[in-house]
Protein backbone atom coordinates (compact mmCIF):
# COMPACT_ATOMS: atom_id res chain seq x y z
CA UNK A 1 0.00 0.00 0.00
CA UNK A 2 1.71 3.22 -1.61
CA UNK A 3 -0.60 5.56 -0.12
CA UNK A 4 -0.62 7.92 2.99
CA UNK A 5 -2.26 6.17 6.08
CA UNK A 6 -5.42 6.98 7.83
CA UNK A 7 -5.31 4.77 10.24
CA UNK A 8 -2.38 3.41 11.69
CA UNK A 9 -2.15 0.67 14.42
CA UNK A 10 0.53 -0.59 15.85
CA UNK A 11 0.47 -3.82 18.81
CA UNK A 12 -2.52 -2.38 19.96
CA UNK A 13 -4.05 -3.74 22.79
CA UNK A 14 -6.67 -4.23 25.06
CA UNK A 15 -7.34 -5.93 28.40
CA UNK A 16 -9.91 -5.87 30.83
CA UNK A 17 -8.75 -7.55 33.94
CA UNK A 18 -7.11 -10.66 32.86
CA UNK A 19 -9.08 -10.80 29.65
CA UNK A 20 -7.17 -9.49 26.28
CA UNK A 21 -10.19 -8.63 24.35
CA UNK A 22 -7.55 -7.11 21.57
CA UNK A 23 -4.61 -9.00 21.49
CA UNK A 24 -1.33 -6.59 19.75
CA UNK A 25 -3.46 -5.76 16.51
CA UNK A 26 -1.17 -4.25 13.58
CA UNK A 27 -2.45 -2.65 10.69
CA UNK A 28 -2.43 0.52 8.20
CA UNK A 29 -5.53 1.77 6.46
CA UNK A 30 -4.63 3.75 3.54
CA UNK A 31 -6.57 7.09 2.45
CA UNK A 32 -9.41 6.37 0.57
CA UNK A 33 -9.64 2.72 1.20
CA UNK A 34 -12.76 0.96 1.95
CA UNK A 35 -11.35 -1.45 4.78
CA UNK A 36 -13.81 -4.45 5.86
CA UNK A 37 -13.13 -5.48 9.53
CA UNK A 38 -14.62 -8.75 10.26
CA UNK A 39 -14.17 -11.15 12.98
CA UNK A 40 -16.98 -13.70 15.07
CA UNK A 41 -18.96 -12.43 17.52
CA UNK A 42 -16.77 -11.83 20.37
CA UNK A 43 -13.62 -11.64 18.23
CA UNK A 44 -13.01 -8.21 19.49
CA UNK A 45 -13.88 -6.33 16.71
CA UNK A 46 -16.14 -3.83 19.18
CA UNK A 47 -13.40 -3.49 21.57
CA UNK A 48 -10.86 -2.51 18.72
CA UNK A 49 -13.09 0.27 16.85
CA UNK A 50 -14.19 1.58 20.19
CA UNK A 51 -10.61 3.00 20.91
CA UNK A 52 -10.23 3.72 17.31
CA UNK A 53 -12.60 5.95 17.51
CA UNK A 54 -10.82 7.31 21.23
CA UNK A 55 -13.71 6.26 22.83
CA UNK A 56 -12.02 3.82 24.68
CA UNK A 57 -7.88 4.00 26.00
CA UNK A 58 -5.50 0.96 24.61
CA UNK A 59 -3.47 -0.92 27.67
CA UNK A 60 -0.64 -1.03 25.24
CA UNK A 61 0.66 -0.66 22.16
CA UNK A 62 0.32 3.05 19.45
CA UNK A 63 -1.98 4.35 17.20
CA UNK A 64 -2.91 7.23 15.22
CA UNK A 65 -6.18 7.83 13.62
CA UNK A 66 -6.49 10.91 10.74
CA UNK A 67 -3.38 12.17 11.86
CA UNK A 68 -3.68 12.23 15.51
CA UNK A 69 -2.69 10.28 18.52
CA UNK A 70 -4.95 7.90 20.38
CA UNK A 71 -3.87 8.79 23.78
CA UNK A 72 -3.06 12.68 23.51
CA UNK A 73 -5.30 13.82 21.28
CA UNK A 74 -8.56 11.60 21.24
CA UNK A 75 -10.46 15.03 21.29
CA UNK A 76 -9.23 15.72 17.55
CA UNK A 77 -9.79 12.11 16.67
CA UNK A 78 -13.85 13.00 17.43
CA UNK A 79 -13.87 15.62 15.22
CA UNK A 80 -11.97 14.38 12.21
CA UNK A 81 -14.47 10.67 11.93
CA UNK A 82 -17.99 9.84 11.98
CA UNK A 83 -19.24 6.98 13.25
CA UNK A 84 -22.63 5.37 12.04
CA UNK A 85 -24.13 1.82 13.52
CA UNK A 86 -26.90 -0.22 12.36
CA UNK A 87 -28.66 0.19 16.30
CA UNK A 88 -28.45 4.63 16.65
CA UNK A 89 -27.80 6.75 14.09
CA UNK A 90 -30.64 9.64 14.13
CA UNK A 91 -33.26 11.07 16.61
CA UNK A 92 -36.91 9.57 14.94
CA UNK A 93 -38.78 12.36 16.44
CA UNK A 94 -36.97 15.29 14.86
CA UNK A 95 -37.12 15.94 11.06
CA UNK A 96 -34.51 15.89 8.56
CA UNK A 97 -33.47 19.52 8.73
CA UNK A 98 -33.57 19.27 13.04
CA UNK A 99 -31.11 16.23 12.71
CA UNK A 100 -29.02 17.58 10.60
CA UNK A 101 -28.66 20.81 12.45
CA UNK A 102 -28.21 18.65 15.33
CA UNK A 103 -25.44 16.49 14.01
CA UNK A 104 -23.91 19.51 12.11
CA UNK A 105 -23.75 21.90 15.37
CA UNK A 106 -22.11 19.16 17.28
CA UNK A 107 -19.46 19.47 15.09
CA UNK A 108 -19.22 23.29 15.01
CA UNK A 109 -20.74 23.70 11.25
CA UNK A 110 -21.64 27.66 10.97
CA UNK A 111 -25.51 27.85 10.26
CA UNK A 112 -24.76 28.82 6.75
CA UNK A 113 -22.40 25.66 6.32
CA UNK A 114 -25.23 23.40 7.51
CA UNK A 115 -27.74 24.79 5.28
CA UNK A 116 -25.78 23.95 2.17
CA UNK A 117 -25.21 20.70 3.81
CA UNK A 118 -28.83 19.61 4.09
CA UNK A 119 -29.45 21.10 0.97
CA UNK A 120 -26.90 18.37 -0.75
CA UNK A 121 -27.93 15.69 1.02
CA UNK A 122 -31.40 15.94 -0.12
CA UNK A 123 -30.29 16.39 -3.65
CA UNK A 124 -28.05 13.47 -3.32
CA UNK A 125 -30.72 11.27 -1.45
CA UNK A 126 -33.53 12.46 -3.74
CA UNK A 127 -35.15 13.75 -0.38
CA UNK A 128 -35.95 16.78 -1.75
CA UNK A 129 -39.29 18.26 -0.04
CA UNK A 130 -39.03 15.62 2.84
CA UNK A 131 -36.70 17.64 4.95
CA UNK A 132 -39.38 18.78 7.53
CA UNK A 133 -40.53 15.03 7.59
CA UNK A 134 -40.21 13.35 10.96
CA UNK A 135 -37.30 10.57 10.36
CA UNK A 136 -39.66 8.22 11.96
CA UNK A 137 -42.16 8.58 9.42
CA UNK A 138 -39.76 7.00 6.69
CA UNK A 139 -39.31 3.77 4.98
CA UNK A 140 -36.16 1.62 6.73
CA UNK A 141 -34.34 1.59 3.69
CA UNK A 142 -33.87 5.56 3.70
CA UNK A 143 -33.05 5.81 7.16
CA UNK A 144 -29.86 3.80 6.40
CA UNK A 145 -28.80 5.95 3.80
CA UNK A 146 -30.07 9.24 5.60
CA UNK A 147 -27.55 8.27 8.89
CA UNK A 148 -24.57 7.90 6.68
CA UNK A 149 -24.75 10.94 5.60
CA UNK A 150 -25.54 12.60 8.76
CA UNK A 151 -22.80 10.60 9.81
CA UNK A 152 -20.43 12.33 6.98
CA UNK A 153 -22.16 16.14 7.72
CA UNK A 154 -19.02 17.46 8.61
CA UNK A 155 -16.12 15.93 5.97
CA UNK A 156 -14.98 13.41 8.27
CA UNK A 157 -11.48 12.15 7.34
CA UNK A 158 -12.68 8.68 8.29
CA UNK A 159 -15.93 7.17 8.15
CA UNK A 160 -16.46 3.95 10.76
CA UNK A 161 -19.53 2.20 10.17
CA UNK A 162 -20.80 -0.86 12.24
CA UNK A 163 -22.91 -3.02 10.52
CA UNK A 164 -25.03 -0.48 8.63
CA UNK A 165 -26.60 -2.80 6.23
CA UNK A 166 -27.95 -4.96 9.29
CA UNK A 167 -31.78 -5.81 8.35
CA UNK A 168 -31.84 -3.04 5.04
CA UNK A 169 -33.56 -4.86 1.62
CA UNK A 170 -31.29 -5.65 -0.91
CA UNK A 171 -32.22 -3.24 -3.17
CA UNK A 172 -31.02 -0.72 -0.41
CA UNK A 173 -28.32 -2.89 1.05
CA UNK A 174 -26.69 -2.23 -2.62
CA UNK A 175 -27.78 1.64 -3.08
CA UNK A 176 -26.06 1.58 0.23
CA UNK A 177 -22.77 0.33 -0.71
CA UNK A 178 -22.76 2.58 -3.85
CA UNK A 179 -22.78 5.28 -1.29
CA UNK A 180 -20.11 4.22 0.53
CA UNK A 181 -17.86 3.61 -3.16
CA UNK A 182 -18.55 7.06 -4.15
CA UNK A 183 -17.20 7.87 -0.72
CA UNK A 184 -14.48 6.11 -0.89
CA UNK A 185 -13.62 7.98 -4.21
CA UNK A 186 -14.19 11.45 -2.58
CA UNK A 187 -11.29 10.18 -0.22
CA UNK A 188 -12.82 9.10 2.54
CA UNK A 189 -11.37 6.57 4.23
CA UNK A 190 -13.80 3.71 5.28
CA UNK A 191 -13.98 1.64 8.20
CA UNK A 192 -16.89 -0.88 8.03
CA UNK A 193 -17.84 -4.05 9.72
CA UNK A 194 -20.47 -6.92 8.24
CA UNK A 195 -21.82 -10.13 8.87
CA UNK A 196 -22.63 -10.05 5.17
CA UNK A 197 -19.91 -12.10 3.47
CA UNK A 198 -20.86 -10.63 0.10
CA UNK A 199 -20.11 -7.18 1.42
CA UNK A 200 -16.96 -8.41 2.04
CA UNK A 201 -15.68 -8.63 -1.22
CA UNK A 202 -16.55 -4.80 -1.88
CA UNK A 203 -13.88 -3.95 0.30
CA UNK A 204 -10.74 -2.80 -0.88
CA UNK A 205 -8.92 -5.27 2.00
CA UNK A 206 -10.16 -7.26 4.41
CA UNK A 207 -8.80 -7.98 7.74
CA UNK A 208 -10.21 -10.96 10.34
CA UNK A 209 -10.06 -10.98 13.56
CA UNK A 210 -10.18 -14.12 15.69
CA UNK A 211 -9.35 -14.32 19.37
CA UNK A 212 -9.01 -11.07 19.44
CA UNK A 213 -6.01 -10.80 17.07
CA UNK A 214 -5.98 -10.22 13.38
CA UNK A 215 -5.45 -13.30 11.91
CA UNK A 216 -5.82 -12.79 8.22
CA UNK A 217 -5.20 -9.07 6.03
CA UNK A 218 -5.30 -8.74 2.46
CA UNK A 219 -7.54 -8.07 -0.66
CA UNK A 220 -10.24 -10.25 -0.99
CA UNK A 221 -9.19 -11.61 -4.18
CA UNK A 222 -5.82 -12.65 -2.61
CA UNK A 223 -7.32 -13.85 0.86
CA UNK A 224 -9.50 -16.35 -1.52
CA UNK A 225 -6.76 -17.46 -3.22
CA UNK A 226 -4.40 -17.96 -0.24
CA UNK A 227 -6.92 -20.12 1.85
CA UNK A 228 -8.35 -22.00 -1.82
CA UNK A 229 -11.44 -21.10 -1.28
CA UNK A 230 -14.76 -19.94 -3.72
CA UNK A 231 -14.94 -16.65 -1.77
CA UNK A 232 -14.97 -14.74 1.05
CA UNK A 233 -17.71 -16.67 3.29
CA UNK A 234 -15.50 -20.01 2.87
CA UNK A 235 -12.40 -17.80 4.12
CA UNK A 236 -14.10 -16.34 7.03
CA UNK A 237 -15.67 -19.97 8.24
CA UNK A 238 -12.14 -21.73 8.28
CA UNK A 239 -10.71 -18.83 9.80
CA UNK A 240 -13.87 -18.43 12.66
CA UNK A 241 -13.77 -22.27 13.41
CA UNK A 242 -10.14 -21.94 14.46
CA UNK A 243 -11.51 -19.62 17.56
CA UNK A 244 -10.51 -20.81 21.04
CA UNK A 245 -12.33 -18.33 22.99
CA UNK A 246 -15.09 -19.72 24.66
CA UNK A 247 -18.03 -17.23 23.55
CA UNK A 248 -19.57 -17.39 26.74
CA UNK B 1 -51.02 -37.67 5.27
CA UNK B 2 -49.71 -34.66 6.14
CA UNK B 3 -51.63 -32.23 8.65
CA UNK B 4 -51.79 -28.32 8.37
CA UNK B 5 -50.19 -27.10 11.08
CA UNK B 6 -50.22 -23.06 10.26
CA UNK B 7 -53.16 -21.15 8.32
CA UNK B 8 -53.45 -18.19 7.74
CA UNK B 9 -56.49 -16.44 5.42
CA UNK B 10 -56.11 -12.91 4.56
CA UNK B 11 -54.42 -11.63 8.02
CA UNK B 12 -54.53 -7.88 7.69
CA UNK B 13 -53.21 -5.88 10.44
CA UNK B 14 -53.16 -1.87 10.83
CA UNK B 15 -51.53 0.27 13.51
CA UNK B 16 -52.40 3.68 14.16
CA UNK B 17 -49.44 6.39 14.23
CA UNK B 18 -50.90 9.52 15.02
CA UNK B 19 -53.10 10.21 12.25
CA UNK B 20 -51.75 7.71 9.69
CA UNK B 21 -52.99 4.48 9.62
CA UNK B 22 -50.20 1.84 8.94
CA UNK B 23 -50.79 -1.02 6.86
CA UNK B 24 -48.12 -3.61 8.88
CA UNK B 25 -49.73 -7.14 7.14
CA UNK B 26 -52.05 -7.08 4.17
CA UNK B 27 -53.83 -9.67 3.14
CA UNK B 28 -51.23 -12.19 4.22
CA UNK B 29 -52.29 -16.20 3.61
CA UNK B 30 -50.41 -19.41 3.81
CA UNK B 31 -50.37 -22.72 5.16
CA UNK B 32 -47.32 -24.80 6.46
CA UNK B 33 -47.27 -28.57 6.97
CA UNK B 34 -46.63 -30.69 9.59
CA UNK B 35 -42.78 -31.12 10.33
CA UNK B 36 -41.77 -28.53 7.64
CA UNK B 37 -38.96 -25.86 7.80
CA UNK B 38 -40.84 -22.24 6.96
CA UNK B 39 -38.47 -19.63 6.48
CA UNK B 40 -40.01 -16.18 6.46
CA UNK B 41 -37.37 -13.86 4.65
CA UNK B 42 -37.54 -9.76 4.18
CA UNK B 43 -35.88 -7.04 5.51
CA UNK B 44 -36.41 -5.19 8.69
CA UNK B 45 -40.13 -3.44 8.44
CA UNK B 46 -41.93 -6.34 6.37
CA UNK B 47 -44.29 -7.60 8.83
CA UNK B 48 -42.47 -10.85 10.06
CA UNK B 49 -43.03 -9.91 13.98
CA UNK B 50 -46.21 -8.40 13.79
CA UNK B 51 -47.31 -11.87 12.11
CA UNK B 52 -45.27 -13.77 14.50
CA UNK B 53 -47.25 -12.25 17.23
CA UNK B 54 -50.78 -12.75 15.79
CA UNK B 55 -49.67 -16.58 15.63
CA UNK B 56 -48.58 -17.64 19.14
CA UNK B 57 -51.71 -14.66 20.18
CA UNK B 58 -50.00 -11.88 21.17
CA UNK B 59 -51.45 -9.75 19.11
CA UNK B 60 -55.10 -9.90 17.16
CA UNK B 61 -55.27 -9.02 13.55
CA UNK B 62 -57.48 -6.49 11.81
CA UNK B 63 -59.23 -8.59 9.78
CA UNK B 64 -58.59 -12.43 8.45
CA UNK B 65 -58.61 -15.73 10.51
CA UNK B 66 -55.68 -17.99 11.46
CA UNK B 67 -55.52 -21.02 12.48
CA UNK B 68 -52.34 -23.03 14.63
CA UNK B 69 -52.63 -26.59 15.46
CA UNK B 70 -55.87 -26.28 14.01
CA UNK B 71 -57.17 -24.03 16.52
CA UNK B 72 -58.48 -20.45 15.88
CA UNK B 73 -56.19 -17.85 17.42
CA UNK B 74 -58.48 -15.97 19.33
CA UNK B 75 -61.06 -18.34 20.77
CA UNK B 76 -58.16 -20.92 21.11
CA UNK B 77 -55.06 -18.29 22.53
CA UNK B 78 -54.91 -20.27 26.20
CA UNK B 79 -54.38 -23.81 24.30
CA UNK B 80 -52.30 -22.92 21.50
CA UNK B 81 -49.64 -21.22 23.93
CA UNK B 82 -49.53 -24.71 25.64
CA UNK B 83 -48.54 -25.96 22.13
CA UNK B 84 -46.02 -23.53 20.34
CA UNK B 85 -42.62 -22.31 21.44
CA UNK B 86 -42.02 -18.93 20.23
CA UNK B 87 -38.31 -17.58 20.69
CA UNK B 88 -39.08 -12.97 20.23
CA UNK B 89 -36.28 -11.46 18.20
CA UNK B 90 -35.32 -9.41 20.82
CA UNK B 91 -33.95 -11.22 23.96
CA UNK B 92 -36.60 -11.32 26.54
CA UNK B 93 -35.12 -13.98 29.25
CA UNK B 94 -35.13 -12.30 32.81
CA UNK B 95 -31.54 -10.76 32.59
CA UNK B 96 -31.38 -11.11 36.44
CA UNK B 97 -31.77 -14.67 36.52
CA UNK B 98 -29.12 -17.40 36.11
CA UNK B 99 -28.95 -19.52 33.31
CA UNK B 100 -30.52 -22.31 35.34
CA UNK B 101 -33.56 -20.33 37.00
CA UNK B 102 -34.67 -18.78 33.98
CA UNK B 103 -34.76 -22.63 32.54
CA UNK B 104 -36.84 -24.02 35.68
CA UNK B 105 -38.76 -20.64 35.56
CA UNK B 106 -39.83 -21.29 32.09
CA UNK B 107 -40.71 -25.18 32.76
CA UNK B 108 -41.86 -24.27 35.97
CA UNK B 109 -44.55 -22.71 34.11
CA UNK B 110 -45.59 -25.49 31.30
CA UNK B 111 -45.65 -28.01 34.40
CA UNK B 112 -42.37 -29.84 33.36
CA UNK B 113 -38.64 -30.41 34.32
CA UNK B 114 -35.38 -29.90 32.64
CA UNK B 115 -34.73 -33.51 33.38
CA UNK B 116 -37.95 -34.41 31.84
CA UNK B 117 -37.10 -32.59 28.83
CA UNK B 118 -33.41 -32.88 28.61
CA UNK B 119 -33.32 -34.83 25.20
CA UNK B 120 -34.84 -32.52 23.36
CA UNK B 121 -32.84 -29.61 24.57
CA UNK B 122 -29.73 -31.53 25.50
CA UNK B 123 -27.33 -30.73 22.01
CA UNK B 124 -28.09 -27.18 22.64
CA UNK B 125 -28.27 -26.92 26.18
CA UNK B 126 -24.68 -28.79 26.97
CA UNK B 127 -23.42 -25.89 25.24
CA UNK B 128 -24.36 -23.31 28.04
CA UNK B 129 -24.71 -25.75 30.67
CA UNK B 130 -20.60 -24.71 31.95
CA UNK B 131 -22.32 -21.11 32.44
CA UNK B 132 -25.44 -22.54 34.26
CA UNK B 133 -24.66 -20.23 37.39
CA UNK B 134 -24.37 -16.95 35.48
CA UNK B 135 -26.77 -14.32 35.02
CA UNK B 136 -28.50 -14.13 31.48
CA UNK B 137 -27.93 -10.64 31.47
CA UNK B 138 -24.08 -11.75 31.55
CA UNK B 139 -23.97 -13.99 28.85
CA UNK B 140 -22.64 -13.29 25.10
CA UNK B 141 -24.97 -12.95 22.26
CA UNK B 142 -24.66 -16.62 21.35
CA UNK B 143 -24.97 -18.11 24.49
CA UNK B 144 -28.20 -15.72 25.15
CA UNK B 145 -29.51 -16.89 22.30
CA UNK B 146 -28.82 -21.18 22.98
CA UNK B 147 -30.63 -20.23 26.68
CA UNK B 148 -34.18 -18.52 24.58
CA UNK B 149 -33.79 -21.68 22.63
CA UNK B 150 -33.90 -23.76 25.69
CA UNK B 151 -36.74 -21.88 27.11
CA UNK B 152 -38.86 -22.22 24.05
CA UNK B 153 -38.38 -26.01 24.34
CA UNK B 154 -38.97 -26.96 27.76
CA UNK B 155 -42.32 -27.91 27.24
CA UNK B 156 -41.89 -30.05 24.18
CA UNK B 157 -43.91 -27.94 22.06
CA UNK B 158 -45.25 -29.07 18.51
CA UNK B 159 -44.76 -25.79 16.83
CA UNK B 160 -41.33 -23.61 17.20
CA UNK B 161 -42.16 -19.78 15.94
CA UNK B 162 -38.38 -18.21 15.84
CA UNK B 163 -38.17 -14.12 14.91
CA UNK B 164 -34.97 -13.84 13.20
CA UNK B 165 -32.96 -15.87 15.58
CA UNK B 166 -29.79 -15.27 13.71
CA UNK B 167 -29.69 -11.34 13.03
CA UNK B 168 -26.40 -9.94 14.05
CA UNK B 169 -24.76 -13.56 14.46
CA UNK B 170 -21.70 -14.13 12.13
CA UNK B 171 -21.64 -16.45 9.68
CA UNK B 172 -19.77 -19.86 11.48
CA UNK B 173 -22.71 -19.05 14.57
CA UNK B 174 -25.58 -18.93 12.10
CA UNK B 175 -24.15 -22.30 10.16
CA UNK B 176 -23.93 -23.83 13.69
CA UNK B 177 -28.01 -22.42 14.28
CA UNK B 178 -29.43 -23.80 11.28
CA UNK B 179 -27.72 -27.48 11.99
CA UNK B 180 -29.06 -26.96 15.00
CA UNK B 181 -32.96 -26.27 13.46
CA UNK B 182 -32.59 -29.66 11.32
CA UNK B 183 -32.03 -31.42 14.35
CA UNK B 184 -35.07 -30.28 15.64
CA UNK B 185 -37.26 -31.10 12.72
CA UNK B 186 -36.22 -34.36 12.63
CA UNK B 187 -37.72 -35.01 16.10
CA UNK B 188 -41.00 -33.80 14.55
CA UNK B 189 -41.18 -30.15 15.65
CA UNK B 190 -43.07 -27.95 13.20
CA UNK B 191 -40.96 -24.56 12.47
CA UNK B 192 -41.43 -21.32 11.59
CA UNK B 193 -38.15 -18.63 11.23
CA UNK B 194 -37.75 -15.26 9.97
CA UNK B 195 -34.63 -13.64 8.97
CA UNK B 196 -33.33 -11.02 6.78
CA UNK B 197 -30.76 -12.50 5.40
CA UNK B 198 -31.69 -14.42 1.92
CA UNK B 199 -28.70 -16.85 1.90
CA UNK B 200 -30.31 -18.77 4.63
CA UNK B 201 -33.38 -19.26 2.13
CA UNK B 202 -31.80 -22.60 0.60
CA UNK B 203 -32.06 -23.93 4.17
CA UNK B 204 -35.38 -23.78 4.58
CA UNK B 205 -37.86 -26.12 2.77
CA UNK B 206 -40.29 -23.63 1.81
CA UNK B 207 -39.78 -19.78 2.23
CA UNK B 208 -42.24 -16.57 2.00
CA UNK B 209 -40.77 -13.68 0.80
CA UNK B 210 -42.14 -10.63 2.77
CA UNK B 211 -41.91 -6.96 2.00
CA UNK B 212 -43.94 -4.09 3.24
CA UNK B 213 -46.30 -6.37 4.59
CA UNK B 214 -46.95 -8.20 1.71
CA UNK B 215 -45.79 -11.65 0.88
CA UNK B 216 -44.12 -11.47 -2.97
CA UNK B 217 -44.30 -15.52 -3.56
CA UNK B 218 -43.73 -18.80 -1.33
CA UNK B 219 -42.41 -21.86 -2.76
CA UNK B 220 -39.33 -24.02 -2.25
CA UNK B 221 -36.10 -22.31 -2.59
CA UNK B 222 -35.12 -24.62 -5.55
CA UNK B 223 -38.21 -23.40 -7.19
CA UNK B 224 -38.60 -20.20 -6.70
CA UNK B 225 -34.91 -19.62 -8.29
CA UNK B 226 -36.32 -21.27 -11.60
CA UNK B 227 -39.42 -18.60 -11.89
CA UNK B 228 -36.92 -15.56 -12.53
CA UNK B 229 -37.47 -14.47 -15.68
CA UNK B 230 -34.44 -13.56 -17.25
CA UNK B 231 -31.02 -15.05 -18.06
CA UNK B 232 -28.86 -13.85 -15.77
CA UNK B 233 -25.12 -13.35 -16.09
CA UNK B 234 -22.23 -12.72 -14.14
CA UNK B 235 -19.87 -9.98 -14.89
CA UNK B 236 -16.50 -9.31 -13.65
CA UNK B 237 -13.51 -6.98 -14.56
CA UNK B 238 -10.21 -5.66 -12.87
CA UNK B 239 -12.50 -2.25 -11.91
CA UNK B 240 -15.94 -3.43 -10.43
CA UNK B 241 -17.08 0.02 -9.15
CA UNK B 242 -16.51 1.32 -12.73
CA UNK B 243 -17.74 -1.47 -14.69
CA UNK B 244 -21.10 -1.58 -12.60
CA UNK B 245 -21.18 2.52 -13.79
CA UNK B 246 -20.65 1.61 -17.39
CA UNK B 247 -22.97 -0.96 -17.66
CA UNK B 248 -25.68 0.94 -15.60
CA UNK B 249 -25.25 3.59 -18.32
CA UNK B 250 -25.66 0.97 -20.97
CA UNK B 251 -29.21 0.76 -23.08
CA UNK B 252 -28.89 -3.04 -23.27
CA UNK B 253 -29.20 -3.43 -19.48
CA UNK B 254 -32.25 -4.23 -17.69
CA UNK B 255 -30.74 -4.68 -13.94
CA UNK B 256 -27.34 -4.59 -12.49
CA UNK B 257 -26.52 -5.25 -8.99
CA UNK B 258 -23.18 -5.74 -7.63
CA UNK B 259 -23.26 -9.36 -5.46
CA UNK B 260 -20.15 -10.73 -4.08
CA UNK B 261 -17.06 -10.65 -6.64
CA UNK B 262 -19.70 -10.49 -9.44
CA UNK B 263 -21.91 -7.96 -10.56
CA UNK B 264 -25.08 -9.78 -11.85
CA UNK B 265 -26.78 -8.37 -15.08
CA UNK B 266 -30.02 -9.08 -17.36
CA UNK B 267 -30.55 -7.33 -20.62
CA UNK B 268 -33.85 -5.76 -22.04
CA UNK B 269 -33.28 -8.59 -24.93
CA UNK B 270 -33.82 -12.02 -23.90
CA UNK B 271 -30.59 -13.15 -26.55
CA UNK B 272 -28.11 -10.59 -26.22
CA UNK B 273 -25.12 -11.01 -27.69
CA UNK B 274 -22.32 -11.16 -25.29
CA UNK B 275 -19.48 -10.76 -27.73
CA UNK B 276 -21.14 -7.37 -28.44
CA UNK B 277 -21.39 -6.12 -25.09
CA UNK B 278 -17.98 -7.63 -24.39
CA UNK B 279 -16.46 -5.71 -27.02
CA UNK B 280 -17.81 -2.59 -25.77
CA UNK B 281 -16.77 -3.28 -22.52
CA UNK B 282 -13.31 -3.63 -23.69
CA UNK B 283 -13.24 -0.20 -25.93
CA UNK B 284 -13.99 1.19 -22.22
CA UNK B 285 -10.93 0.25 -21.19
CA UNK B 286 -11.70 -2.73 -18.72
CA UNK B 287 -9.45 -5.54 -18.39
CA UNK B 288 -9.67 -9.23 -16.63
CA UNK B 289 -13.03 -9.04 -18.21
CA UNK B 290 -15.24 -11.88 -17.67
CA UNK B 291 -19.23 -12.47 -18.33
CA UNK B 292 -20.86 -15.88 -17.75
CA UNK B 293 -24.34 -17.27 -17.11
CA UNK B 294 -25.28 -18.12 -13.69
CA UNK B 295 -27.73 -19.11 -11.89
CA UNK B 296 -30.12 -16.76 -9.78
CA UNK B 297 -30.26 -16.50 -6.51
CA UNK B 298 -33.19 -15.89 -3.81
CA UNK B 299 -31.82 -12.52 -3.31
CA UNK B 300 -32.04 -11.78 -7.31
CA UNK B 301 -35.61 -13.19 -6.97
CA UNK B 302 -36.50 -11.45 -4.38
CA UNK B 303 -34.91 -7.51 -6.18
CA UNK B 304 -36.70 -8.82 -8.79
CA UNK B 305 -40.31 -9.09 -7.11
CA UNK B 306 -39.40 -5.89 -5.41
CA UNK B 307 -38.95 -4.29 -8.20
CA UNK B 308 -42.12 -5.34 -9.86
Amino acid sequence: MNREAAISVSHLTKRFGDFTAVDRITFDVGKGEIFGFLGANGAGKTTAMRMLCGLSLPTSGRAQVAGFDLYKESEKIKKNIGYMSQKFSLYEDLTIRENNRFYGGIYGLTNQQIKDKTQFMLEYLRLEGKADTLVRALPLGWKQKLSFSVAMVHDPKIVFLDEPTGGVDPVTRREFWTMIYEAAHRGTTVFVTTHYMDEAEYCDRVSIMVDGRIEALDTPARLTGQYNAKGMEEVFVQLARKAKRNDG
Amino acid sequence: MMETRVRLEGICKDFQSGKAKIEALKEISFEVEEGELFGLIGPDGAGKTTLFRILTTLLTATRGNAWVDGLEVVSGYKEIRKRVGYMPGRFSLYQDLTVEENISFFATLFATTLKENYELVKEIYVQIEPFKKRRAGALSGGMKQKLALSCALIHRPGILFLDEPTTGVDAVSRQEFWALLRNLQKQGITILVSTPYMDEAGLCDRVALVQEGRILDIDGPGAMAKKFSKPLWAARAADMYRLMKDLKADDRVDTCYPFGQYHHVTFKKEKEEMARIEKSLMDKGHTGLSLQPIGPTIEDCFMELMNQ
